[in-house]
């Protein structure tokens, strides 16, 4: 082996809008070794949230992640209505997955936009991001802001989508949709992306399980897993759609599985206006009078991924305990395998292709020696310290393991 | 008007800073690239080093990880620049206010020429905070 280049890339640089801080180390062209550093946009969201009311999490959670801003109102949502066990209005549970799949398609438009960005090919850039536009229309519509949508709330939605509004998403999905088949005529048959993008960044089903990886990143490499349907929540029970899954693993398996997954949510939101029919007008929301001591576990499918959320409660009007788990969090570490071996072109988009969301996941943990720069402990050792230390208190109080009540299900 | 002042009237460019934000007000200035707002007709365009830039576009809330950076940044950019802080957050905290990981609002780390608030603010407010802020320094 030849001698080894380190390439600095970060916090701040063109490719991507986040600061992270990734290291390539590289032989000649080849990368060999790659580390990478978040932790710039941590926020202390899950502390905030201890210090807010229930209701007022929602708004918190919302802007973890601005693309993900229903993901994460939807996994709590989940997680705080399974303590009273609470059942919603069928309309309301219709309007959330409406909501759900709009920023789906509206994600993964803007996903394959940046892929496209990032090939060095802007027109599928300008194109994605133009066909993105009338979504967020949409959602202005529906909800009052581009962004930030601020529609959930316990026990139900705070907006109705009446007939009026429906009328007009069903004209506008009708358009995107017809832009999304041309799309993906276009970025499917091009010999360009064909050529940039197959059998890069393989990602093997093993991989996928050994890094816990989710989300489409996980579909591509052929492991079936959506959370819509293995434990299905809010309206998705009721329509009638499927998982798109693909087997290359490769970095156009991914942008497959996007591009197939933006037509099922746009006939999984034309199901949803047709029930909406259904429902009477108006009924969109069950009083929740107070949550009772206990915990709760939520997740959603976020369109990276699976959201977990999990709130404890002690019957005062907030969290007590508020954990997080957002999915770019298990799926960063892939690139590991997907970057490695690679060359330095490609790991831009080998790092792009899970579609990679730091400030959902920015928590982790390394410890430098400040002298010499070296990496002393990482995440996993830590937590064994951790463990360990946590063992010996154990010990000494003469404990055994099986006395721990407060985590019992 | 000094030579400076003309180039600023002129064909600006654009460094685009994420102290510590939640992605929203980032996408929204890339939305001003794409088609439908098209900032480039206006010889705007975003820019890969501070070191080349007119503007600076400031985003999120600055933690305590960022604000060594951020400083760093503000030193290496070409004065004079103009300091655009966007959205709620780096013009108040917003809602991170309480963080531990809050460093203070960005005009206590750098200063700051225009306040666009929002969350996030509208690629269209963006534009209009932009020009109100050039007819100002045109002004002066």
């Amino acid at each position: 082996m030849g001698k080894k280049t380190i390439v600095p890339i970060g916090p701040y640089h063109p490719l991507l809008e986040e600061p992270e801080f990734f290291k390539l180390y590289c032989d000649g062209e080849t990368v060999v070794d790659m580390e990478w550093e978040t932790g710039y946009n941590h926020r202390g969201i899950e502390k905030i949230c201890e210090s807010k009311t229930f209701e007022q999490v929602f708004y918190v959670v919302e802007r973890i992640c601005g693309i993900c801003s229903t993901s994460h109102p939807f996994a709590y949502a989940n997680a705080v209505e399974s303590i009273p066990g609470v059942d919603i209005p069928v309309r309301a549970k219709l309007v959330r997955s409406i909501v759900g799949e709009l920023e789906r398609v509206h994600s993964h438009l803007l996903w394959v936009g940046l892929a496209g960005h990032f090939l060095g090919y802007n027109t599928v850039f300008m194109w994605a991001w133009k066909y993105r536009e009338p979504v967020l229309d949409m959602f202005e519509i529906i909800t009052g802001n581009r962004n930030n949508y601020a529609m959930f709330t316990i026990g139900g939605v705070r907006r109705d989508v009446d007939a009026d509004k429906a009328a007009k998403l069903l004209q506008v999905l009708d358009d995107v949709k017809k832009k999304t088949n041309m799309l993906i005529g276009a970025v499917m048959d091009d010999p360009v992306f064909h050529a940039r993008l197959k059998g890069v960044g393989v990602l093997t089903p093993k991989d996928i399980h050994d890094f816990g990886a989710v989300g489409p990143t996980a579909r591509a490499s052929g492991v079936d897993i959506d959370i819509r349907r293995d434990d299905p929540y809010a309206a998705y029970e009721m329509l009638n759609w499927k998982v798109i899954t693909a087997k290359e693993g490769d970095i156009f398996a991914k942008a497959e599985v996007r591009l197939l997954e933006l037509l099922e949510s746009i006939s999984m939101i034309q199901q949803c206006l047709e029930l909406l029919k259904k429902e009477k007008e108006g009924d969109i929301k069950v009083k929740v009078k107070d949550i009772p001591p206990g915990i709760g576990i939520g997740h959603a499918e976020a369109p990276r991924g699976e959201v977990f959320h999990f709130v404890k409660s002690d019957g005062s009007n907030s969290p007590v305990r508020h954990k997080i788990r957002a999915p770019s969090y298990t799926n960063i570490p892939t690139f590991r395998k997907s970057c490695i071996g690679g060359t330095i072109s490609d790991a831009a988009i080998a790092t792009a292709a899970v579609d990679p969301c730091y400030c959902c996941t920015e928590r982790m943990t390394q410890v430098y020696d400040y002298n010499t720069r070296k990496r002393i402990l990482n995440a996993a050792e830590l937590i064994k310290l951790s463990q360990k230390k946590t063992q010996d208190i154990r010990d000494k109080l003469n404990l055994s393991s099986s006395t721990d009540q407060t985590w019992k299900v | 008007m000094g030579f400076k002042d003309f180039c600023f009237k002129k064909s600006l460019w654009v460094f685009h800073l994420s102290a510590g934000s939640c992605n929203n007000c980032d996408i929204e200035i890339l939305d001003l690239l794409t088609p439908r707002y098209d900032i480039e007709r206006f010889g705007m365009k975003l820019i890969g080093s501070v070191r080349h830039a007119d503007v600076l576009l400031v985003t999120g809330i600055v933690t305590n990880k960022t604000k060594p950076r951020v400083l760093e940044i503000y030193e290496q950019a070409p004065k004079p620049i103009v300091v655009i802080a966007i959205g709620a957050c780096p013009c108040t905290g917003g809602i991170f206010a309480s963080s531990y990981n809050f460093a203070g609002p960005l005009d206590k780390v750098i200063p700051v020429n225009a306040y666009i608030p929002g969350c996030p603010p509208k690629p269209e407010a963006m534009l209009s905070g932009v020009v109100t802020l050039l007819k100002a320094m045109g002004k002066k």
